[in-house]
Protein backbone atom coordinates (compact mmCIF):
# COMPACT_ATOMS: atom_id res chain seq x y z
CA UNK A 1 0.00 0.00 0.00
CA UNK A 2 2.89 2.34 0.45
CA UNK A 3 3.90 2.77 -3.27
CA UNK A 4 0.63 4.24 -3.70
CA UNK A 5 0.41 6.29 -1.07
CA UNK A 6 4.05 7.86 -2.47
CA UNK A 7 2.63 8.52 -5.51
CA UNK A 8 -0.03 10.25 -4.16
CA UNK A 9 2.17 12.47 -2.20
CA UNK A 10 4.41 13.41 -5.17
CA UNK A 11 1.10 14.42 -6.92
CA UNK A 12 0.30 16.63 -4.20
CA UNK A 13 3.35 18.07 -3.68
CA UNK A 14 3.00 18.86 -7.24
CA UNK A 15 -0.09 20.39 -7.25
CA UNK A 16 1.49 22.47 -4.30
CA UNK A 17 4.48 23.71 -6.62
CA UNK A 18 2.33 24.42 -9.77
CA UNK A 19 0.05 26.75 -6.55
CA UNK A 20 2.87 28.56 -5.43
CA UNK A 21 4.22 29.72 -9.05
CA UNK A 22 0.52 30.53 -9.73
CA UNK A 23 0.94 33.16 -6.18
CA UNK A 24 4.27 34.32 -6.69
CA UNK A 25 3.39 35.66 -10.50
CA UNK A 26 -0.56 36.11 -10.02
CA UNK A 27 -1.32 39.63 -11.64
CA UNK A 28 -3.95 40.69 -8.75
CA UNK A 29 -3.77 39.97 -4.91
CA UNK A 30 -6.95 37.77 -5.67
CA UNK A 31 -5.13 35.42 -7.47
CA UNK A 32 -3.07 34.96 -4.80
CA UNK A 33 -5.63 34.59 -2.36
CA UNK A 34 -7.11 31.64 -5.04
CA UNK A 35 -3.46 29.84 -5.46
CA UNK A 36 -2.42 30.40 -1.47
CA UNK A 37 -6.16 28.89 -0.58
CA UNK A 38 -5.54 25.85 -2.62
CA UNK A 39 -1.64 25.50 -1.37
CA UNK A 40 -3.58 25.29 2.38
CA UNK A 41 -6.14 22.66 1.18
CA UNK A 42 -3.68 20.19 -0.35
CA UNK A 43 -1.38 21.01 2.84
CA UNK A 44 -4.10 19.20 4.89
CA UNK A 45 -4.01 16.52 2.56
CA UNK A 46 -0.61 16.10 2.76
CA UNK A 47 -0.06 15.60 6.23
CA UNK A 48 -3.28 13.05 6.57
CA UNK A 49 -1.06 11.34 3.81
CA UNK A 50 2.23 11.42 6.04
CA UNK A 51 0.22 10.54 8.73
CA UNK A 52 -0.65 7.11 7.01
CA UNK A 53 2.56 6.74 5.59
CA UNK A 54 4.84 7.14 8.18
CA UNK A 55 2.00 5.58 10.79
CA UNK A 56 2.76 8.40 13.52
CA UNK A 57 -0.47 8.36 14.26
CA UNK A 58 -0.56 11.95 16.51
CA UNK A 59 -0.12 14.22 13.52
CA UNK A 60 -3.79 13.80 12.14
CA UNK A 61 -4.21 16.78 14.81
CA UNK A 62 -1.67 19.01 12.72
CA UNK A 63 -3.74 18.44 10.04
CA UNK A 64 -7.13 18.80 11.85
CA UNK A 65 -5.96 22.55 13.76
CA UNK A 66 -4.34 24.10 10.04
CA UNK A 67 -8.01 22.64 8.15
CA UNK A 68 -9.46 25.63 10.53
CA UNK A 69 -6.11 27.95 10.72
CA UNK A 70 -6.14 27.89 6.94
CA UNK A 71 -10.06 29.14 6.58
CA UNK A 72 -9.37 31.73 9.16
CA UNK A 73 -6.04 33.19 7.71
CA UNK A 74 -8.08 33.48 3.90
CA UNK A 75 -11.29 35.41 5.39
CA UNK A 76 -9.36 37.47 7.54
CA UNK A 77 -6.63 38.39 4.22
CA UNK A 78 -9.33 38.71 2.13
CA UNK A 79 -11.34 41.55 5.15
CA UNK A 80 -7.61 43.13 4.84
CA UNK A 81 -7.55 44.02 1.49
CA UNK A 82 -11.30 44.79 1.59
CA UNK A 83 -11.36 46.81 4.26
CA UNK A 84 -7.80 48.16 4.65
CA UNK A 85 -8.84 47.62 8.75
CA UNK A 86 -9.13 43.73 10.45
CA UNK A 87 -11.44 45.55 12.83
CA UNK A 88 -13.95 47.45 10.68
CA UNK A 89 -17.18 46.31 11.44
CA UNK A 90 -19.41 48.62 8.79
CA UNK A 91 -21.32 46.48 5.97
CA UNK A 92 -19.85 47.98 2.39
CA UNK A 93 -22.51 45.53 0.61
CA UNK A 94 -24.28 48.74 -1.09
CA UNK A 95 -20.76 49.89 -2.78
CA UNK B 1 -10.07 -11.59 0.33
CA UNK B 2 -11.64 -8.79 2.13
CA UNK B 3 -8.65 -7.18 2.21
CA UNK B 4 -7.96 -7.57 -1.17
CA UNK B 5 -10.85 -5.78 -2.10
CA UNK B 6 -10.57 -2.70 0.83
CA UNK B 7 -7.07 -2.35 -0.76
CA UNK B 8 -7.75 -2.14 -4.53
CA UNK B 9 -10.90 0.06 -3.84
CA UNK B 10 -8.19 2.81 -1.12
CA UNK B 11 -5.37 2.43 -4.31
CA UNK B 12 -8.41 3.29 -6.53
CA UNK B 13 -9.63 6.38 -4.73
CA UNK B 14 -6.34 7.88 -3.84
CA UNK B 15 -4.70 7.67 -7.27
CA UNK B 16 -8.41 9.62 -8.26
CA UNK B 17 -8.02 12.15 -5.95
CA UNK B 18 -4.14 12.88 -7.04
CA UNK B 19 -5.24 12.87 -11.06
CA UNK B 20 -8.17 15.83 -9.49
CA UNK B 21 -5.31 17.60 -7.53
CA UNK B 22 -2.87 17.74 -10.47
CA UNK B 23 -5.31 18.97 -13.04
CA UNK B 24 -6.60 21.48 -10.77
CA UNK B 25 -2.93 22.46 -10.09
CA UNK B 26 -2.23 22.46 -13.82
CA UNK B 27 -5.44 24.63 -14.51
CA UNK B 28 -4.79 27.37 -12.03
CA UNK B 29 -1.55 27.83 -13.82
CA UNK B 30 -3.06 27.55 -17.34
CA UNK B 31 -6.06 29.10 -17.45
CA UNK B 32 -6.22 32.99 -18.24
CA UNK B 33 -8.29 34.90 -15.72
CA UNK B 34 -8.80 35.13 -12.06
CA UNK B 35 -12.40 33.52 -11.89
CA UNK B 36 -11.71 30.98 -14.32
CA UNK B 37 -8.20 29.83 -11.85
CA UNK B 38 -11.10 30.38 -9.44
CA UNK B 39 -13.29 27.76 -10.84
CA UNK B 40 -9.99 25.36 -11.30
CA UNK B 41 -8.61 25.52 -8.19
CA UNK B 42 -12.35 26.03 -5.76
CA UNK B 43 -14.13 22.88 -7.91
CA UNK B 44 -10.69 20.50 -7.48
CA UNK B 45 -10.55 21.61 -4.02
CA UNK B 46 -13.87 19.88 -3.17
CA UNK B 47 -13.24 17.09 -4.93
CA UNK B 48 -10.01 16.04 -4.33
CA UNK B 49 -10.34 15.79 -0.84
CA UNK B 50 -13.42 13.61 -0.74
CA UNK B 51 -11.69 11.22 -2.34
CA UNK B 52 -8.05 11.07 -0.85
CA UNK B 53 -9.70 11.29 2.72
CA UNK B 54 -12.59 8.56 1.38
CA UNK B 55 -9.60 6.52 0.62
CA UNK B 56 -7.59 7.26 4.19
CA UNK B 57 -10.49 6.22 5.86
CA UNK B 58 -10.26 2.52 4.18
CA UNK B 59 -6.76 1.71 4.87
CA UNK B 60 -7.05 3.35 8.43
CA UNK B 61 -9.87 0.82 9.63
CA UNK B 62 -12.40 1.66 12.95
CA UNK B 63 -10.74 3.57 15.00
CA UNK B 64 -10.25 7.33 16.69
CA UNK B 65 -8.18 8.23 13.19
CA UNK B 66 -11.14 7.59 11.20
CA UNK B 67 -13.15 10.05 13.67
CA UNK B 68 -10.69 12.33 12.90
CA UNK B 69 -10.41 12.54 9.11
CA UNK B 70 -14.28 12.27 9.15
CA UNK B 71 -13.97 15.90 10.93
CA UNK B 72 -11.28 17.01 8.49
CA UNK B 73 -13.30 16.15 5.73
CA UNK B 74 -16.38 17.76 7.42
CA UNK B 75 -14.21 21.04 8.15
CA UNK B 76 -12.45 21.17 4.14
CA UNK B 77 -16.54 20.49 2.69
CA UNK B 78 -17.58 23.66 4.52
CA UNK B 79 -15.00 26.33 4.49
CA UNK B 80 -13.34 25.50 0.73
CA UNK B 81 -16.89 26.99 -0.86
CA UNK B 82 -17.41 29.63 1.73
CA UNK B 83 -13.49 31.14 1.08
CA UNK B 84 -14.17 30.41 -2.71
CA UNK B 85 -17.28 32.44 -2.38
CA UNK B 86 -15.70 35.08 -0.54
CA UNK B 87 -13.09 35.50 -2.85
CA UNK B 88 -15.32 35.81 -5.80
CA UNK B 89 -17.22 38.21 -3.80
CA UNK B 90 -14.49 40.31 -3.00
CA UNK B 91 -12.87 40.48 -6.35
CA UNK B 92 -16.42 41.99 -7.69
CA UNK B 93 -16.52 44.32 -5.01
CA UNK B 94 -12.94 45.25 -6.39
CA UNK B 95 -14.27 46.09 -9.94
CA UNK B 96 -12.43 42.74 -11.33
CA UNK B 97 -14.36 42.14 -14.57
CA UNK B 98 -14.66 38.16 -16.14
CA UNK B 99 -12.41 38.47 -19.37
CA UNK B 100 -14.61 38.59 -22.61
CA UNK B 101 -17.72 39.57 -20.35
CA UNK B 102 -17.42 43.02 -22.49
CA UNK B 103 -17.53 41.85 -26.07
CA UNK B 104 -21.18 41.18 -26.10
CA UNK B 105 -22.41 44.34 -25.48
CA UNK B 106 -19.74 45.82 -27.79
CA UNK B 107 -20.89 43.47 -30.82
CA UNK B 108 -24.24 44.54 -29.64
CA UNK B 109 -23.99 48.30 -29.70
CA UNK B 110 -22.07 48.07 -33.17
CA UNK B 111 -24.47 45.64 -35.06
CA UNK B 112 -27.15 48.20 -33.57
CA UNK B 113 -25.93 51.73 -35.10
Amino acid sequence: MSPILLATILAIFTTMALALWRALKGPTVYDTIVAVNAFGTKTVLLIALITLFTGNHDLIDVALVYALINFIAVIAVLKLIDRHDLAAAEDLADD
Amino acid sequence: MIDIVIHVLSAGLLLTGAAFALVGGVGLVRFPDLYTRLHAGGITDTIAPLLIIAGLILQAGVSILTIKLLLILLFLLFTTPTASHATVRAAIAAGIKPQGSEDPTKERASSNT
